[in-house]
């Protein structure tokens, strides 16, 4: 847990307004009294505190872009980027993870898709942060072809009951709801739905939570469902429509990565010049020395034009322009890439230091890992966008 | 039930400030923001407020020059409205010209009850709070855990030492309010930018019928006729155990009247 000195100089983006630059400051401070001085310790626990959830609720964060009838902000991508760029330099993107993995990814179909009295039962109590929201997709065989998924919710009444298994769910072990991918008609796109899913149903259970490189404070689960009965007033707009509720909705969590990416390669720039600045070798401090000045250039290049793309993208997802898929997918397979060579940069110019757990550096380094296969792989981003050009 | 909350805008105290040579004071040309230690008081007026149902909260500050991004946020946290005497001859003030500012500006609000941090992060005389209760002839109570307000009377625990002492008194009354005993809402941007659109009543000397000969540089009793490097700190005692180790932490504590 190290405060950094240096302060990056951010370059102005065009797409904010000083309403979000003080809103990022609420962002900062939040971060630096409720995330920073705890994240060792859910780190070390898998899972950061349910508090926080309250918390951010109570702080407005969960629910910027959502209906104010539900507490929400009304706004847009912009207010999101901010809030995921200041949430990545909390030194836990697990932390990150699992707040905005309710606030926008559990959320925004529901927000879009969901009747009134769902939105009234789950989104509410998210965005105010009493309930803990995931969704679910990925199973062992189904991650980038999400077509593939063989979770079945059989009619019977007036319920779904849904059998099958879920896996690499982000807050998965402690969901309260879940927006859950099924199967609901034939095999193929057209035969999946989307369902709210509330974990108290009776054939739920949670595998083990997973153990992973990184994002370690974010919890992630195995989960099974055996029979389970929900009524069918659970399902999100209509039956059969569920793969394209989540393709449409992608480009948020997409946008949040490329976002935490902007953040956090401030803050390893910050650390990184502070070091930068102090390590002396060879009689004088390391950033005299060229090859680390044009790396820190290069690093500050990338991060700037990985914000560009990422404030670009929220401005045409807002816009509902046509674009913003292909400016999302750009946005994150650049800021996947940037993000991991930034991390590996700023290991390397740590030396031994770098490589010891009481500096956030080697966490950094873990948690960027994801980057290029979390909410579409980097190969799936190149595909989409190799689509719009051909 | 109307709160009078007094906050200073000051120098952000994460940047590294400087102090002017010529006047020995804090330089303050720079953005100011809200001083951490008022917004225990802002946050505790906007519960005072809650618990009663009705009334607002308002904010009273000074500056030499217009500066409103430190009201802002406390705007922005649910304060409904602010007066800020701006007036360059404020400049250089002390702590008794600056009670009798806000005193002045404090009336034009109409308090039922007002409330102010204890001390300020940069100038740290904690006698303003004191200051603006004699000048108002208003009941003083100072550092303030805990308030509440019913039929006219507050209901203070005020820190001590020891514990806390419960003191009644009645309203209007100034209450200082220690830092740390409540936890204060973060702006949300909602609030931001909500608190765009709250009224700030800029306000100048004459306006409140102050005098500029009675404040700032060339009203101000008190002059600083010195400033020094802080010492560096000393190396710390340590204390490796051969058995007694706690008994000598626990000496060392007591030396230090912590026990």
């Amino acid at each position: 847990m190290s405060q950094s000195t240096a302060t990056y100089p951010r370059q102005p983006s065009s797409f904010l307004s000083e309403d979000h630059e003080t809103f990022r400051q609420t962002v900062a401070s939040f971060v630096e009294r409720e995330i920073r001085p705890n994240v060792d310790a859910w780190e070390r626990d898998g899972q950061c505190d349910r508090e926080l959830y309250r918390k951010a609720g109570a702080a407005g964060l969960l629910g910027l872009r959502y209906d104010e009838a539900y507490g929400g902000a009304n706004l847009d991508f912009m207010a999101t980027c901010v809030l995921a760029e200041e949430l990545a330099k909390g030194d836990s993107i697990g932390t990150a993870v699992a707040l905005m993995a309710q606030s926008e990814f559990a959320l925004a179909i529901l927000a879009d898709e969901a009747t009134d009295a769902q939105k009234e039962a789950f989104m509410a109590p998210a965005i105010a942060g009493e309930l803990i929201g995931a969704i679910g997709v990925s199973e062992p065989g189904a991650g980038s072809d999400v077509a593939a998924i063989t979770t079945r919710a059989r009619r019977d009444g007036g319920d779904y009951v849904i059998s099958g298994q879920k896996t690499f769910i982000s807050n998965g072990t402690r969901a309260d709801f879940i927006t859950l991918a099924v199967r609901t008609g034939e095999a193929g796109p057209k035969g999946i739905s989307l369902v709210i899913f509330p974990t108290d149903t009776p054939g739920f259970e949670v595998g083990r939570r997973l153990d992973k490189l990184g994002a370690r404070a974010s919890d992630t689960g195995e989960l099974f469902f055996d029979e389970c009965r929900i009524p069918a007033t659970n399902l999100v707009g209509e039956e059969g429509h569920g793969l394209r509720y989540i393709l449409s909705h992608f480009g948020g969590e997409r946008l949040v990565i490329a976002a935490f990416a902007v953040g956090i390669m401030e803050r390893l720039i910050e650390l990184g010049l502070d070091y930068a600045n102090e390590r002396e070798a060879f009689g004088g401090p390391i950033m005299g020395f060229q090859t680390w000045r044009h790396r820190f250039a290069e690093m500050a290049t990338r991060l700037e034009a990985t914000r560009l793309l990422a404030h670009q993208a929220a401005r045409l997802l807002s816009d509902k322009d046509p674009a913003g898929d292909i400016a999302v997918s750009m946005a994150k397979l650049h800021a996947a890439d940037a993000v991991q060579s930034v991390a590996a940069e700023i290991l390397q110019l740590h030396g031994g230091f770098g490589q010891m757990e009481e500096s956030p550096i080697p966490r950094y380094y873990r948690d960027v890992a994801g980057f290029s296969i979390g909410a579409g792989t980097s190969e799936i981003m190149r595909e989409l966008i190799a689509r719009a050009l051909v | 039930m109307i709160v009078v909350v007094c906050v200073k805008q000051i120098p952000d105290p994460a940047d590294p400030g400087a102090l002017d040579p010529d006047t020995k004071t804090l330089k303050r040309d720079v953005k100011l923001i809200l001083d951490e230690s008022d917004s225990y008081g802002v946050e505790m007026g906007l519960q005072l407020v809650d618990a009663a149902g009705e009334g607002e909260v308002r904010l009273v500050s000074m500056v030499p020059n217009s500066e409103v991004s430190g009201l802002r946020t406390a705007l922005a946290m649910g304060a409904e409205s602010a007066v800020l005497v701006s007036d360059e001859a404020l400049a250089g003030s002390d702590a008794l010209s600056t009670a009798k500012v806000l005193a002045a500006a404090i009336r034009r609000c109409e308090p039922d009850l007002v409330l102010t941090g204890t001390e300020s992060s940069d100038g740290y005389t904690g006698t303003v709070p004191a200051q603006v209760a004699e000048l108002m002839d208003l009941p003083s109570v100072t550092f303030a855990k805990e308030i509440a307000v019913a039929d006219g009377v507050a209901t203070v625990k005020r820190q001590t030492e020891d514990g806390y002492d419960e003191i009644e008194c009645s309203l209007p009354a100034v209450v200082s309010v220690t830092a740390g005993v409540v936890e204060p809402r973060y702006p949300s941007f909602k609030g931001i930018m909500a608190a765009k659109n709250k009224p700030v009543d800029e306000v100048d000397l004459a306006a409140l019928g102050i005098d500029p000969g009675t404040v700032g540089w060339a009203g101000a009793g008190q002059e600083i006729t010195d400033i020094a490097e802080a010492p560096a700190r000393e190396a710390g005692e340590v204390i490796v155990d051969e058995g007694d180790a706690h008994e000598r932490i626990l000496a060392f504590l007591d030396d230090l009247k912590i026990l």
